[in-house]
């Protein structure tokens, strides 16, 4: 008994660190410009989707991983400055129905060229299980949380400790402000796209041997990134990360203890919950507006 | 005067029957050609229009070319309802083949009694002929059966409990349902019963409380992806007990993604997937290695069952126009139910008033995937 709950935790850890990741691109951009990036799920999508493509092609498989974080950052570049940048007087709503508009558009080209099948990328060490306390996991997993605490790590670092992290910052709490005192707010801008879509792409590439992949992928991430991120607090990156961990464990504990029909409502279910108790989030500051 | 305007008259009269005699018979299709179920309406829109195009050659159907339109649902319900209505108001379709899915082919059934137009579904779950609706028919083998070859098989070698896990789409909710009832039937016990979503990425939630009920063997019902990532983690969980597949796998994309999480499976399939290992004297051979060679020369890409369910609907329909020499809506659905031992891809087909599925448990060879291939076992 011991050990499934044990089971349950581990699955659940794994599933929410990528639910995490996506959720962190969400913060990124949020941070810097206020929009909420529907494209984030299709950023995780491109990562897994062109590493698969890579690997076939006959690249090494760490080559392929690099190559796929890389396009899936230009990606992100382009879409700001073909996208968002141009729009500069659009509002917050309309910025967004365009992020959603962008993810039709990336997920229709890569059904077409890449093709609609789903595929698998080989594990990065071995398919062999450890066991663990009468639970198993699969090395893949380890990874996967890892990586996801050194992404976390370094965001903090980034956007605690350097100049460029907080003059991001800056950005989102006063656009025009942060301009007045020499910050470059288009660049900002420009590099939080770019993060996120780094991001999510690395959450994609180390996500796609455990879970297979497809064009199709990034709708069901990008919900529940999104969901991980209202959860931890809109806005605050280890909100996002720990909200991406909380609904995995809550689906898995979920669908194994109560009903495995009802596993994607445990977590919406909490979510509105809590959003009626503490609408900022578990770890949000409520919002104070000086006049 | 008169006998100008009486030849005018004639002329008029004539100009519709001739072009009537010449037009095409228009049949019409709809299949999930992208989406989730891709994996089922490509093979099916591409056998339908290969077959087409070899029988224009041939000459036609009754003299006339087949004109088959094809719709793609997208594998969405509600394009699905569209795509129908369009194909039976606009076209004016004297059959159609599809959809590829149980779920869609729930949603659209009742349009064609009103229609007074037949449909061949090219899904499986047997709640699309049973109650009867006098209008539908369908290519695949019923989940009962594959169901039925699945207990046979645990019964032979002695198993006692069984678990199930099955998809909630059309597909896993109607096989869930045939479990449901003929697991106790047959004499087993069912010791767990648990679901996933079709776009879920992690079962071992799931699988571990299987894994707790100590089953003697596993049902898995669903089609690709999610039956692959169950393999996957049943390997990851160290759980050794037997899985049993359906036959929605029953392509060889399942094992390439299930990888060597796929050795040792058991499934019932037909006989098309088996072609090069059934013996030369069965009724079938001809026909599913033909339907091979053709289909993997012209698309190069591998055979997989669920083209052989457009390749019934489709030759199913031609025997019934050529049966009765005539390409009316309701002379195909009479004619339909009176085809006998008919040999098509997914087994030979005996349609009659009360069946009109027209295949039993004999259409499937339970197959053990070795060395990533199917292996047929005795």
């Amino acid at each position: 008994m011991l050990s499934s709950y044990l089971q349950y935790l581990i699955s659940g850890l794994t599933v929410g660190a990528t639910y995490g990741l996506t959720g962190l691109g969400f913060t990124i951009i949020y941070n810097t410009t206020g929009i909420i990036n529907f494209a984030q799920g299709e950023f995780v999508m491109l990562g897994g989707m062109l590493a698969v493509f890579l690997a076939s092609a006959g690249a090494p498989l760490p080559l392929a991983l690099l190559g796929a974080v890389i396009g899936t950052v230009i990606v992100g570049a382009l879409m700001e400055r073909l996208t968002i940048r141009p729009v500069k007087n659009a509002s917050v709503i309309q910025l967004i129905i365009i992020t959603i508009g962008i993810s039709i558009v990336i997920r229709g080209i890569v059904m077409i060229t890449l093709g609609k099948d789903t595929f698998a990328l080989p594990h990065f060490s071995g398919e062999t299980p450890i066991s663990l306390g009468g639970a198993t996991l699969m090395p893949q997993s380890i990874w996967i949380l890892a990586i996801t605490g050194v992404i976390l790590a370094a965001l903090r670092f980034f956007f605690t400790r350097t100049l460029f992290g907080k003059a991001m910052l800056a950005c989102s709490y006063d656009r025009k402000a942060a301009y007045l005192v020499g910050v470059s707010v288009e660049r900002m801008v420009l590099f939080s796209f770019m993060l996120s879509a780094f991001v999510g792409a690395v959450g994609g590439t180390i996500l796609a041997p455990l879970t297979l992949t497809s064009y199709d992928r990034g709708i069901m991430l990008g919900l529940k990134g999104f969901a991980a991120c209202i959860l931890g607090g809109l806005g605050n990156p280890f909100g996002a990360a720990a909200g991406g961990l909380i609904i995995g464990v809550l689906e898995s504990f979920g669908a194994g203890l109560i009903s495995s029909g009802y596993k994607d409502a445990f977590a919406f279910i909490v979510l509105l919950l809590l959003l009626f108790i503490k609408p900022s989030g578990l770890f949000g500051r409520a919002q104070v507006k000086r006049v | 005067m008169t006998i100008r305007c009486f030849l005018i008259a004639l002329a008029l009269l004539l100009i519709p029957v001739s072009a009537q005699a010449e037009e095409p018979i228009k049949i019409g299709a709809v299949f999930s050609a992208t989406g989730p179920a891709s994996f089922l309406g490509e093979p099916e829109k591409n056998t339908v229009i290969m077959l087409a195009d070899q029988i224009n050659e041939a000459g036609g159907v009754l003299g006339r070319k087949l004109e088959v339109v094809v719709y793609d649902d997208e594998t969405d319900v509600n394009k699905c309802v569209l795509a129908v209505d369009k194909l039976l108001k606009k076209d004016r379709v004297v059959t159609v083949l599809g959809p590829s899915v149980s779920g869609n082919t729930l949603a659209v059934m009742n349009k064609f009694p009103a229609a007074k137009v037949p449909m061949l579904s090219c899904a499986a779950a047997e709640k699309i002929v049973n109650p009867l609706n006098p209008w539908v028919f369908k290519t695949p083998q019923s989940d009962r059966h594959a169901v039925t070859r699945i207990l046979e098989h645990a019964q032979n070698e002695g198993y006692k409990n069984i678990a199930i896990i099955t998809v909630s789409d059309g597909y896993g909710q109607a096989g869930r349902t045939v479990l449901q009832e003929l697991v106790p039937e047959m004499g087993f016990t069912l010791m767990a019963d648990e679901v996933y979503g079709p776009k879920d990425t992690d079962m071992t939630a799931q699988l571990t409380s299987i894994k707790g009920a100590q089953p003697d063997a596993i049902i898995c019902w669903g089609t690709n992806p999610g039956p692959a990532v169950i393999a996957k983690n049943r390997v990851q969980l160290g759980i050794k007990t037997p899985l049993y597949m359906s036959h929605g796998v029953a392509s060889k994309k399942f094992i390439e993604l299930a990888g060597n999480a796929a050795e040792g499976l058991l499934l019932p399939a037909g006989r098309l997937i088996v072609a090069d290992q059934i013996p030369d004297d069965h009724p079938q051979k001809p026909v599913v290695t033909n339907y091979i060679e053709d289909y993997e020369s012209r698309f190069d890409q591998p055979i997989s069952s669920f083209g052989g369910y457009a390749w019934d609907a489709l030759m199913l329909t031609v025997k019934a126009i050529e049966m009765g020499n005539s390409a009316d809506p309701q002379d195909i659905r009479d004619n339909l139910e009176k085809i006998e031992g008919f040999v098509g891809t997914g087994g030979i087909f005996n349609f009659s008033a009360e069946d009109h599925n027209g295949l039993d448990a004999s259409a499937f060879e339970m197959v053990i995937i070795e060395n990533g291939d199917w292996k047929i076992v005795e």
